[in-house]
């Protein structure tokens, strides 16, 4: 199975790596030539250098045969628009976009792709772990 | 009077924006950049809203729920414009939006999900340059992408099959029809007894995808390059 990483960040290059592990097929695609540090001295895997919107860029990564298309730039816009592109136009099975803001992950949560929101996920944890038996 | 939100404060924003005040629209504009916002509150006044465009609260601030007319995302960047656009007319049932395209490249993207009209200022130099550029092409002058529609502009060649002919004699593409002919300066809307001449300048309607079916017809076999 092969996995798309578009925006290889803390969360972009970790998963990269994760899913490496677990036997995918990982191509990881940044911005910056520095993201390539971040996965690692000996990176197996395919890196592209290009902006997520840039589509010749995503078809030199292999969108059109990807599994799995994980969309984690540091842009709440971008990446919105690139997990529409890998839905819509190369109609990946699999799509999941991280979102910060929680309103526009939740405007998004329903159109065949998984919106993560880091942002939703820490106040539900900070949230249950204060109101955890504490009293007010 | 429309309610218009521009979004996005650089050149092209606050140009739009007092174009609209002029004509006596109501306006409000929002910039995320502290320095331009100060400049356009001081040319603006309560019209100049400060914040992220793309965030819900700085939309819903700038009055879209009331709901806005006409929502214009002309910010710098492309994905921000679309992400706006998308958020207008999907979320506040905004009717009508236009978003502008700083590369052309993303225009693929615009057209995918459905965000029209967009404007180019790249893609409007390509046409004015195309125009002034003596080639027997097609030049597209505008295009109706709701519609589906495309004006074109050409001049008929020498050796074309047009030349000479009148337009009903013209086995024109389905998809097409000639709108006017232009000869010595003097335009004429075409029908089926208007007669073309080479160096004619003829405008016509089509459907995208009949390009080179009008154009050999109206230029003439491809020039051996």
């Amino acid at each position: 199975m092969k996995a798309l990483i578009v925006g290889c960040g803390r969360v972009g290059s970790a998963l990269a790596k994760r899913l490496h592990g677990a036997g995918w097929e990982v191509v990881a695609v940044d911005e910056t030539e520095d993201a390539l540090e971040r996965l690692g001295e000996r990176w197996p895997g395919e890196f592209h250098v290009g902006h997520g919107l840039d589509t010749a860029v995503l078809e030199a990564a292999g969108i059109a045969s990807a599994d799995l298309v994980i969309v984690a730039t540091d842009g709440d816009n971008t990446n919105l628009v690139v997990a529409q592109v890998a839905k819509l136009r190369y109609e990946v099975p699999r799509v999941a976009v991280r979102v910060q803001d929680p309103a526009r992950a939740a405007f998004y949560s329903d159109r065949g792709f998984d919106v993560v929101s880091p942002t939703t996920s820490a106040i539900e944890a900070l949230a249950a772990l204060a109101l955890d038996g504490s009293e007010p | 009077m429309s309610f218009v939100i521009v979004v996005g404060g650089g050149q092209v924003g606050s140009s739009v924006t007092r174009k609209l005040l002029e004509l006596g629209h109501e306006v409000v504009i929002v910039e995320q950049r502290r320095d331009r916002y100060l400049t356009l509150d001081e040319e603006f006044g309560h019209r100049a809203q400060a914040g992220d465009g793309t965030e819900l609260s700085v939309l819903e601030n700038a009055g879209i729920k009331r709901p806005a007319d006409i929502v214009v995302a002309v910010t710098g960047d492309d994905e921000d414009n679309l992400i706006i656009c998308q958020l207008a007319r999907e979320l506040y049932g905004v009717a009508k939006v236009v978003a502008r395209v700083n590369d052309p490249r993303n225009q693929a993207h615009f057209d995918l999900l459905g965000i029209a009209p967009t404007v180019s200022a790249t893609k409007m130099v390509m046409a004015l340059v195309q125009h002034e550029m003596p080639e027997h092409e097609l030049v597209q002058l505008v295009q109706l992408r709701r519609e589906n529609l495309e004006i074109v502009e050409v001049e008929v060649g020498d050796s074309a099959a047009a030349a000479g002919k009148r337009v009903e004699q013209l086995r024109l593409p389905e998809t097409s029809r000639l709108i006017s002919v232009m000869r010595d300066g003097k335009a004429e809307i075409a029908v089926g007894s208007t007669e073309l001449r080479a160096g004619d300048q003829v405008l016509a309607i089509l459907q995208p995808g009949g390009e080179e079916e009008l154009r050999t017809l109206l230029v003439g076999e491809k020039k051996k390059t």
